[in-house]
């Protein structure tokens, strides 16, 4: 039994690394300025984990073989050093690898979360709702107008709640279903909910942020590759949350401005 | 001379029923018309090309991309989608037979408005791939949210009371369209051009109304003789915004 | 043995007579650990079918389920499921097997039954607070089992219910109306079941310990119950208030969690000042706690059970002792690993992530100790063994994917993916699982009086192990790509690819599943047919082994035992013969 349960658990996670190590499902490729430092951060951890996972199973597993078909008779051995070895080397290791990866990672971290956007990044207001986004960019006037929820009017495609009648800011803001950029140029997002949370999240950005009803809350990014990718939601919203998504459009800047003016124009 | 009446009896009840029960389509209840035209005067708000790239099955199905209808205009300032109807004057009758269909097809509802009597099946139908989650937004009845999966079976429902129900899709939240629960059989939706008929009426003093999802209602009085066709035009004051 | 003791008589009444008082609404703490033990595999089994469904229908979107219109002809028109209905069932898992499973099997069911024992009380501290917990948590049971009967069906904001989606009512969609009152309304009775059965377990081990035994002479698995109690006892006192709050924004007006401006099925929701946030560091405040809850106990019964088999003391006492305690004091610091990327300051993020990585350190303190106690053992492989053995390979494999999960850098990738799934399936569904099976294999002779058929053991567990890998190890693979958790549906450009996988993982959930019955008919036959047990037929050294199989009313047949010795006592010669000493054996150099 314990024999056949050594060769079962190591299987198991030779067979289990093997899917890490060949990448056969893996991350999109990143397209994103912080996103190369998680990338690198992700490796780390995968090296590290790797090592005691494959340790500590293949330990069980060597230790079971050895306890079955032992003879009664045969010495019972007791493990070297005792417990105090192996609560030594826990805490040793785990303790060195907590320092890193934290010393490490919060500067990945901080790069998305805790530095603000480029003065003069592209500003572009975000609406999560049952079961769409929304984006809205401020218009040649360079301003937003004013939200008001109960104005907001899906049917005539007023999703945000703008008051063109009484708002002259809000007569020429562009609101569209899809996040469209230049690459290359740092893009502020500012993030709210109409109804209730949800969440944003790029694969390729290596982002997600959730929305939260009642605050404002800002993310920003610069997108290094042209190409279209998928938003999607990360936070249980309803009925329709798996089928809530938008594009992140990324273009090169001519055509950004030229999606720009047809957009103006309508 | 008895005899000879009591013979012709029968004769003449054969030739009473022939005549009447012979005849191909029944006596119209009343012959007046009530047609008109919808316009409006002033700049009405652009309508907003719609945006379906979340849903690509639907996206697809549209070559250039749908606008947003809540004030769809015509050729010489007519207005589309009115539900022009006798809202007073008017017997009212039991709610026919026929179903209504609703559909959902391309991401979009079909016909964006739906007049329909109160009691009259309504079925929904689900066109696409897609699940669709429909939600009548209704006050005076009961309000009900329904998923409809793609390759569903269709919904079939009814409303009993007269009301204007906003219909939206929770999905796809473009979604936009109206049933409008009336109790008179004598309802007409204006088309492109802005014109209404409304016929078979019986001579008699009407109330008529006409109902823009925007600008609301408007109604006007007329009379009608036995079988006169009167003209009464409506026009809604439109703003930019 | 020395039979005198002067320790308070845990209670005054009498053997029970008719079949009320013995079976039904009984103080006896076994009778009431048999009864938390068989709601618990009613929910389970429920919870099971509920993960079926889903399974098939992710991986099989266009299969008509046979039966499940009749379940709900709403829900699941012609046998496929709607958006909604698969929300509403996989809330109905989820909510099942934490509360229901998890927190009635390893710590309840058993606890109930054998702490008493262990400590050498004849029951508990308060047995009527022990018949009230029970009920109460049935009470819990039939309300939230009452919600699959509604009209809107069961709630379909998750086992979490963040706010404000199961806060403003039916505005927000179906499956969140009636059926999300009574989920809160179940929850906030279960939560008072829990305080009660805490209290109770805290006060038994405090007072009720018999003579000899310290707190350092205490089973693994008590401790481990003990220190379960404690962090119950807090942690649910927070999840009673927070569901409290939740049915008053729901039905009274309040805006607890609700913030202004919000509009919901076109109507502009009349609630202002409220904080979603605030629901979910009430919830999580509750619910990290909660996860210590799930898995305590079974490491509890895992370091009581290991010895057993490889007739060896366990490898460092004090030190898994002191990690129980130190993951206890941990578990209140790290409630904002949920919630890395929820929009509290992205600064607390960092200081979250500080002691969530900490804990790992007692966490693998004792996964060392477990492992080092097999190191040049000679073991004995029947059914419980074969289920430590298994228990400590996938913790190892959930405890590892909390390493990735624990670092916010990593989480803003793999938050909300399969990655979490495959994590807390590990440590919950799988190890604390593990934990119970070897505590149902363990003391099923003690609590019935016979023994499980080993054969039948050794088949559930090999399929099953075999089984728990082909199904969560793929899920990790699946959040790296980022497949997003709690969709109904996979639409997305980048999903559609990801079937296979899908399909490969509800094959092996379904095969797995089916093993279980083996465990369950295994169960049945061995109540009425299994070999008649003797008392000891693990030659095992802990209290409840050296009382009959099952024990009496009073536990030890009206004697009170005294304890010379812990329960580490194995592997040497003792006497006639034998390789251990019972707790209870004269002193050594007597």
């Amino acid at each position: 039994m314990g024999k056949a349960f050594a060769v079962l658990v190591t299987l198991i996670t030779l067979v289990s690394i093997a899917f890490f190590f060949l990448h056969t499902w893996w991350l999109p490729p990143n397209i994103s300025t912080t996103g190369r430092a998680v990338d690198h951060q992700l490796e780390e951890t995968l090296i590290g984990t790797g090592v005691l996972f494959l340790a500590g199973q293949l330990m069980l597993g060597w230790f079971a073989w050895m306890a079955s078909g032992k003879s009664k008779d045969a010495p019972a051995k007791r493990f070297p050093g005792g417990a105090a070895s192996l609560v030594v080397t826990a805490i040793l290791v785990v303790g060195i690898e907590i320092l890193t990866l934290t010393f490490v990672g919060s500067k990945a971290w901080g790069a998305i979360y805790l530095t603000p956007a480029e003065p003069g990044a592209l500003r572009v207001d975000v609406q999560a709702e049952q079961f769409a986004f929304y984006f809205r960019y401020a218009g040649p006037d360079g301003q937003f107008g004013g939200i008001h929820p109960e104005k907001i009017d899906d049917g005539s495609g007023n999703y945000f709640g703008l008051d063109p009648a009484n708002d002259v800011a809000a007569r020429d803001d562009i609101v569209v279903g899809s996040l469209v950029v230049p690459v290359n140029r740092p893009i502020s997002l500012t993030l709210h909910s109409k109804d209730v949370g949800h969440s944003f999240y790029v694969r390729e950005l290596r982002m997600q942020q959730d929305f939260v009803p009642g605050l404002d809350i800002p993310l920003h990014f610069t997108a290094t590759q042209v190409g279209k990718y998928e938003i999607v939601c990360t936070q249980l919203c309803g009925l329709g949350h798996y089928n809530m998504k938008a594009y992140l459009e990324v273009m090169s800047e001519p055509d950004y401005e030229q999606w720009l003016k047809t957009q103006a124009g309508q | 001379m008895n005899r000879k009446l009591l013979c012709l009896l029968p004769a003449a009840a054969v030739i009473f029923y022939s005549v009447t029960a012979g005849a191909e389509t029944p006596t119209p209840p009343g012959g007046a018309t009530i047609s008109g035209k919808v316009t409006y005067t002033g700049t009405p708000p652009k309508m907003k090309p719609i945006d379906m790239a979340k849903e690509p099955t639907c996206a697809k199905q549209h070559a250039t991309p749908v606008m947003t209808e809540n004030v769809t205009t015509g050729p010489d300032s007519s207005l589309q989608y009115v539900v022009v109807y006798i809202s007073e004057g008017d017997q009212g009758s039991a709610p026919p037979s026929e179903t209504v269909r609703y559909d959902q097809r391309g991401c979009q509802y079909l016909p964006h408005v739906l007049p329909m009597q109160a009691g009259q099946v309504l079925q929904i139908f689900n066109d696409d791939q897609t699940s669709h989650n429909i939600h009548p937004l209704a006050k005076v009845n009961p309000e009900w949210n329904k998923s409809q999966p793609a390759g569903s079976l269709p919904i079939d429902t009814k409303y009993d009371k007269p009301e204007f129900i906003p219909v939206k899709c929770n999905i796809h939240p473009w979604m936009h369209g109206y049933f409008v629960v009336l109790k008179t059989s004598h309802y007409a939706v204006t088309g492109q051009d802005g014109s209404f008929s409304l016929k078979g009426l019986p001579a008699g003093k009407y109330t008529v109304s006409a109902w823009q999802e925007q600008y609301g209602t408007q109604t006007q009085e007329v009379t009608v003789g036995g079988s006169e066709t009167k003209t009464v035009n409506f026009t809604f004051k439109a703003l930019p915004y | 043995m020395n039979e005198v003791s002067t320790h308070p008589v845990a209670h005054q009444h009498t053997a029970p007579t008719g079949f009320i008082r013995k079976y039904v609404f009984s103080l006896d703490h076994k009778v009431i650990g048999k009864q938390y033990f068989g709601l618990a595999l009613v929910s389970v089994f429920i919870g099971m079918v509920l993960s079926w469904l889903l399974r098939i229908h992710l991986a099989y979107p266009d299969y008509h389920i046979p039966l499940l219109s009749k379940l709900s002809a709403t829900g699941a028109p012609g046998g496929v499921m709607t958006p909604e209905y698969y929300l509403s069932l996989l809330t109905m898992h989820g909510t099942l097997m934490v509360f229901f499973v998890l927190t009635n099997a390893p710590f309840a069911a058993f606890g109930n039954y054998f702490l008493p024992i262990q400590i050498g009380a004849e029951d508990m501290a308060f047995p009527r607070f022990n018949m009230m917990s029970f009920w109460t948590t049935f009470a819990a049971f039939v309300v939230m089992m009452a919600s699959f009967f509604v009209a809107d069906g069961p709630p379909i904001s998750g086992w979490t219910a963040y706010a404000p989606l199961s806060a403003v009512g039916g505005d927000a969609g179906p499956g969140l109306a009636l059926g999300q009152d009574l989920w809160a309304i179940s929850i906030a009775i279960f939560c008072i079941a829990s305080l009660l059965g805490a209290l109770n377990f805290i006060a038994t081990t405090l007072d009720l310990r018999a003579r000899g035994m310290s707190l350092m002479r205490m089973p693994y698995s008590t401790w481990a119950w003990f220190v379960t109690s404690v962090i119950a006892l807090l942690a649910f006192a927070v999840l009673l208030p927070a569901c409290v709050l939740l049915i008053l924004d729901r039905v009274a007006g309040t805006s607890f969690f609700i913030p202004a401006g919000l509009v919901l099925s076109d109507k502009l929701q009349a609630h202002s000042g409220g904080s979603p946030l605030l629901w979910q560091h009430l919830f999580w405040f509750f619910g990290h706690p909660e996860v210590y809850i799930a898995i305590l106990p079974s490491i509890g019964i895992i370091a009581t059970i290991l010895p057993v088999f490889t007739r060896r003391p366990f490898l460092g006492p004090k030190a898994l002792i002191g990690s129980m305690v130190a993951i206890g004091f941990l578990s209140y610091m790290v409630w904002g690993h949920h919630m890395f990327v929820s929009g509290m300051n992205p600064f607390s993020a960092t200081i979250f992530s500080i002691p969530t990585l900490i804990i790992t350190i007692p966490a693998t303190i004792m996964t060392l100790l477990l492992t080092g106690s097999l190191y040049g053992a000679r073991m004995r492989f029947d059914t419980p063994a074969l289920f430590c053995l298994g228990f400590i390979s996938v913790f190892i494999s959930g405890g590892i994917s909390g390493f990735y999960l624990a670092q916010p850098s990593l989480d803003t990738y793999l938050h909300a993916t399969y990655f979490v799934v495959a994590h807390f399936h590990f440590v919950m569904a799988v190890a604390s699982l593990f934990g119970v099976f070897a505590g149902t294999y363990f003391w099923f002779p003690k609590m019935f009086g016979r023994m499980m058929n080993e054969t039948l053991g050794r088949w559930h567990f090999w399929l099953t192990f075999l089984g728990v890998y082909c199904v969560f190890m793929p899920m990790h693979y699946l959040g790296l790509v980022g497949n997003v958790r709690r969709y109904s549906a996979f639409v997305d450009d980048y999903l559609a690819p990801l079937i296979p996988v899908h399909r490969f993982i509800t094959i092996a959930a379904l095969l797995t599943g089916a093993a279980q019955l083996i465990f369950l008919w295994n169960l049945i036959w061995s109540r009425f047919r299994g070999p008649v047990a003797s008392e000891n037929p693990w030659e095992a050294t802990s209290l409840e082994w050296s009382t009959t199989s099952p024990p009496p009313f009073d536990n030890f047949g009206g004697k009170h035992p005294v304890v010379n010795h812990g329960p580490n006592e194995l592997g040497m010669d003792g006497p006639d013969g034998t390789d251990f000493l019972m707790q209870t054996a004269p002193p050594k150099n007597s």
